[in-house]
């Protein structure tokens, strides 16, 4: 048994190289502020994404000296949840489209 | 600041605070109690913090998801705190309770006193010197908890 042929359809010709805005990844920002604890900020990290110490450390030192690092990446909704998660914890986080 | 917060061998966590200082908690607790179901104190921005900072709509449409659960979350917290104030051992998940209300309590405070990287040190003679001896108290103790939480934590995922 064969499946029947489909019938042609007209479909627009995706434009080449360009990705929808929906499935382009999210970056989550975690922003440095004078209040929250070093140590504080490196458990909420290894707390909330499951990260070593060595790597959860090396985050919290950028968001200390460059003002900012990146903790997660993914679709709109992860990065929402890691947000919310971070913002119950008190950590100043953001999220954009990492385009 | 002497060790206050730390975990018995059997695994609960030993809190050795002493009167004054429970009480100055317990006051804490409740004036940020009032200023959540009031909701209007600037200085509870740092609770509520903005997830897009540069799209308006987006960030509505998160504050209209995540604000209530947010706050519902934070005055269940202090609840907790506050029930488990007077203890003299903690279990562990009561000690995470603890740590978050206690950051709580220090972003409000810390907002409040206009704490920036370069003003920490404690000046006996300011006008504010009792709210930023709490301030360096709150620290102080939060550092103890997180140090006894570390040693709580699951072996990490990746």
């Amino acid at each position: 048994m064969t499946a029947p042929l489909a019938a042609p359809v007209e479909v627009d010709d995706p434009e080449v190289g360009t990705v929808p805005t929906s499935d382009v990844p999210w970056i989550v920002l975690v922003w440095n502020d004078p209040i929250n604890l070093m140590s504080y900020v490196t458990l909420v990290l290894q707390k909330v994404f499951g990260y070593s110490k060595e790597k959860a450390t090396n985050l919290m030192l950028d968001v200390h000296q460059k003002g900012r690092a990146v903790v997660s990446t993914g679709a709109r909704e992860k990065a929402e949840l890691d947000v919310y998660r971070l913002h119950e914890h008190g950590l100043w986080a953001t999220m954009q489209q990492d385009k | 600041m002497g060790r206050r917060i730390r975990r018995h061998r059997k695994g609960h966590v030993i809190v050795d605070l002493d009167e004054h200082e429970r009480r100055i908690l317990r006051d804490l607790a409740e004036q940020l109690r009032a200023l959540l179901l009031d909701g209007s104190e600037p200085s509870l921005r740092r609770l509520f913090p903005t997830a897009h900072p540069d799209d308006e709509v987006k960030e509505r449409e998160y504050q209209s998801l995540v604000h209530d659960n947010l706050l519902e979350h934070r005055l269940a917290t202090l609840d907790e705190f506050e029930a488990t104030l007077d203890a003299a051992t903690l279990t562990v998940a009561q000690t995470e309770r603890w740590m978050t209300a206690l950051n709580d309590l220090r972003l409000v405070l810390g907002t409040l006193l206009d704490v920036s990287e370069d003003s920490v040190e404690f000046d006996p003679d300011a006008e504010d010197a009792f709210s930023q001896a709490v301030y360096h108290f709150l620290g102080g103790l939060l550092e103890q908890v997180v140090d006894v939480l570390f040693s709580t934590l699951p072996p990490p995922a990746k």
